[in-house]
């Protein structure tokens, strides 16, 4: 198959590496916070505490299209609290917190081994029963992406972003898992056909795939190497490099018959559907110089990530910054009391020298580079000058939208410029204007509805009645009735002012 | 429970300071000034380190008077890069006073008075040149002769008494020194009605444009590679602009080779070569987005060869680039480049 290019990106190889270790197992902590969060709309608990739960239960129900939060452990529910979680941004939430009672004990559901002939929408409905989230960072309900069939099918293995190694671990150990995954996917979706992506730079996991798909081949798979080069992995990115297609601006994947799904999220599906059980739990990295042991760990949602670190051998005394997720995108954590969850993929406890910026903040000097290394063709020297000065018109000209703040450019600015937070900014100030706008807008809308409305029925009123509405002509007066009214009048006054008495009460005209 | 402090993303370090963009630019300068140093004689370096100087000076006094710190800025390098650039377009021979005149000009006003590094509208070494060049034609006619013709070279101490007294030791006559530089004499001569073979059997002229001036050339180029190579330039500018030097002097010449220079004459002539990968490639005043840049480098060009043509001035780079520094907010505006997800494949 023919590999595209996308615009700009960044060879980041070497300068912040994913230690390359095998799959460890992140002992079971001593509590476990469960945020009742979801990406779209509230989740309700529907355990009390004191209340037993296994492993896959579920402990809280999503009122709109989300997924459900399951028990990743056996235990009890000791508290339902309001705690700091990490997504999409550090916040409070309300948490179920587990006590694990060490078992483990599953709550699993029937295993469905037979599963190309099983009808679309049981597969579909185990999906949703086992909680089944996409795990390459936006968690969002796998099911509702397969839910209409699809053109091509892509398996997103193509990590790319410094500090992340947990595909990557996962397509070299599990790799049956995840072909067997891409194939239920890619029956789900109806696929024509599926490709699986990864970096050039994965030899030892493209060796163990390749082998997978030797033994389970199915109908329309390939698997694809890709250039590896920052950011590859993001979904637009990637879809261009397998299709030269690009996804529409506003748009989905699907508008260009194209399904991107991550490879974990795909081993995910295979144990659910075959093994029947629940997403509970996900692969992280954990890496940088801040921390002693650094590799890979299968963590159950929940779970602390100072328990995590502590697992990895704990804090070296040069750590200086936590992150959650990669090195470019990710989220640095004020503290480390904050459960991981399905969309955290790595944990960075990176050191001073890592982080350390090489100068301090000077003017945009207009240099280009930012617009030779932006994925969207944007321009962020001018969006950035734009925003300086609010204006909002330009900003919205030059499509901020389509910024994916990926940080190329802010790694690529020698002015040292914080780009990416600049963009932030301007979305949620766009977001703003929109909202003021639609505010502005409805008003509008309902003061013009309601004067039309009184228009109506001020005019409906008038035909139902003609005739009150009708004037009545002022009777006619002749020029001699006039005179002859003056002359009454000033004969009253003629009698009045001659001393004589008059029976008619005198008041000047 | 440990605590960190907090940042946004990306967490990786900056690849490049402007610093280091600004002494990439010095490094490639090199070969082309030490070119300049060889035909032209030490007062080429004396001129460089007396532009650099009021330059640091300007910089310094504009930053105390704006309340800026003087560290970093003062050490981003960006004023000695205008001031070299200024120094390498004046006659090694000038008065001190040039230099700081164009200096102040330059750093106070292109530059300080537009609000600083990066605010600038205009290239401050081209609006330090134009202000000299308008104020004193004289002076900075008077270029020394390039080595292989120069009968009689000044040594040191009369060298520093020239550009610190401004006028030549009573034992030089200036005519034994300097010579017409390859475009005046072109001017000049063609005015006189003399065809362009007569005119370049003058012994100004090497095989492309003037001895001398066709090697500096070449090693300003080899320094505007490097600059390609390591990335602080982009190819559009000096593309654009030597192609249409190339293009539109093409024609005109093979109509008529005896009134119209030879293209290759043009583009080894004068500061049409530093202008295309130092000058009108400078970040600041130049365009945004690859097709501006591709039009701005097309626009120096014409606009340069227009000067040259029917302008009052042998040369026009100078001009070339501040008209065109003064259509980059257009430039920006009308070349927006096709976002992702908008139109053609979306």
């Amino acid at each position: 198959m023919r590999i595209h290019r996308f615009h700009g990106g960044l060879k980041l190889q070497g300068r912040y590496e994913a230690v390359p270790s095998p799959i460890n197992e992140c002992a079971l902590p001593p509590r476990l916070h469960l945020p009742l969060i979801a990406r779209e709309g509230l989740v309700d608990p529907v355990v009390s505490v004191g209340d037993r739960v296994l492993r896959g239960q579920c402990i809280g129900e999503p009122r709109g299209a989300s997924a459900r939060v399951l028990a990743s452990s056996s235990g009890a529910v000791i508290a339902i609290e309001t705690r700091d979680v990490a997504s999409p941004h550090v916040a409070r939430a309300t948490c179920v917190v587990i006590e694990p009672d060490g078992e483990d004990r599953w709550s699993l559901l029937p295993s469905i081994e037979d599963w190309p002939s099983a009808p679309r929408e049981v597969l579909l409905s185990r999906l949703r029963e086992a909680g089944v989230i996409g795990l390459g960072g936006a968690a969002f309900p796998a099911g509702i992406k397969l839910a209409a069939p699809i053109e091509i099918l892509i398996l997103n293995g193509a990590e790319c972003e410094p500090g992340i190694g947990c595909d990557r671990a996962l397509m070299r150990e599990r790799a049956r898992e995840v072909v067997q995954g891409a194939a239920l996917l890619a029956h789900i979706a109806q696929a024509r056909q599926t490709i699986i992506a990864l970096e050039d730079a994965m030899q030892d996991a493209c060796a163990a795939m390749e082998n997978a798909l030797r033994e389970h081949p199915f109908e329309g798979a390939l698997l694809a190497l890709v250039p590896t080069r920052y950011p590859q992995g993001g979904e637009r990115q990637l879809i261009e490099t397998l299709t030269g297609r690009e996804v529409p601006a506003h748009g989905l994947p699907r508008d260009i018959g194209v399904l991107c799904h991550n490879v974990g999220t795909a081993a995910a599906v295979w144990r659910a559907v075959v093994r029947g059980e629940a997403l509970t739990s996900r692969l992280v990295s954990v890496n940088g110089a801040g921390v002693a042991r650094p590799g890979n760990y299968e963590v159950r949602f929940g779970t602390p990530i100072a328990w995590l670190v502590e697992q990895a051998g704990g804090y070296t005394p040069h750590a200086a910054r936590l992150v959650a997720g990669g090195a470019m995108m990710g989220l640095a954590l004020p503290h480390d009391d904050i459960p991981i969850e399905a969309s955290c993929n790595a944990i960075q406890v990176m050191d001073a020298a890592t982080i350390k910026p090489p100068a301090p903040e000077l003017p945009c000097i207009r240099c280009g580079e930012c617009v030779r290394v932006c994925p969207a063709r944007l321009l962020p020297q001018q969006l950035f000058a734009y925003l300086v000065r609010e204006d909002w018109t330009r900003v919205q000209q030059h499509e901020l939208g389509a910024c994916i703040e990926c940080g190329c450019c802010a790694t690529a600015c020698p002015s040292q410029i914080p780009l990416v937070a600049w963009y932030r900014w301007g979305k949620s100030g766009l977001r703003e204007q929109a909202r003021t706008r639609e505010f502005a807008d409805s008003s509008r809308t309902r003061f013009e509805t309601r004067n039309a409305r009184l228009q109506r029925e001020h005019d409906e009123r008038a035909a139902r009645r003609p005739s009150e509405i009708v004037t009545t002509p002022a009777p006619a007066i002749s020029k001699a009735e006039v005179l002859a009214a003056i002359a009454r009048g000033r004969a009253r006054r003629d009698a009045r002012d001659s001393g004589h008495s008059s029976d008619e009460n005198g008041s000047a005209p | 429970m440990s605590r960190f402090a907090v940042a946004p993303a990306p967490h990786l370090p900056a690849r490049s300071t402007v610093r280091r963009v600004m002494g990439d630019v010095l490094i490639a300068l090199v070969p082309g000034m030490a070119a300049q140093i060889w035909y032209f004689g030490f007062g080429v370096s004396v001129q460089i380190a007396l532009a650099v100087l009021f330059a640091l000076v300007f910089e310094s006094i504009m930053l105390r008077l704006r309340g800026q710190k003087q560290t970093p800025w003062i050490s981003d390098l960006s004023a000695p890069v205008t001031a070299v650039l200024f120094a390498l377009c004046i006659p090694a021979w000038s008065p001190w006073w040039i230099a700081c005149i164009a200096m102040c000009a330059a750093l106070v006003f292109a530059k300080h008075l537009y609000g600083g590094l990066g605010r600038n509208i205009f290239n401050p070494a081209m609006v330090g040149y134009a202000v000299v060049l308008i104020a004193f034609p004289l002076a900075l006619a008077r270029w020394p002769s390039p080595e292989p013709l120069a009968a009689h070279t000044l040594g040191f101490g009369d060298l520093l008494h020239t550009i610190f007294s401004g006028h030549l030791p009573a034992s030089q006559g200036f005519d034994t020194l300097a010579q017409a530089t390859p475009l005046d004499t072109v001017k000049i001569e063609a005015a006189r009605g003399y065809t362009l073979a007569e005119i370049r059997s003058n012994p100004v002229f090497g095989d492309f444009g003037g001895k001398g001036w066709e090697w500096i050339a070449d090693w300003y180029a080899l320094g505007g590679l490097y600059l390609l190579w390591r990335r602080v330039i982009h190819w559009q500018v000096p593309v654009a602009l030597l192609g249409t030097t190339i293009l539109l002097t093409v024609p005109s010449w093979i109509v008529d080779p005896d009134v119209n220079p030879l293209p290759l004459q043009h583009v080894f002539s004068g500061g049409l070569m530093l202008a295309a990968f130092f000058i009108a490639t400078d970040p600041v005043t130049g365009a945004a987005t690859p097709r501006g840049r591709l039009i701005f480098g097309a626009g120096v060009a014409a606009l340069t060869l227009a000067i040259r043509r029917w302008g009052a001035y042998p040369d026009g780079v100078a001009f070339a680039v501040l008209l065109m520094n003064a259509c980059v907010p257009l430039l920006d505006r009308i070349t927006i480049p096709r976002v992702y997800g908008h139109g053609r494949r979306g």
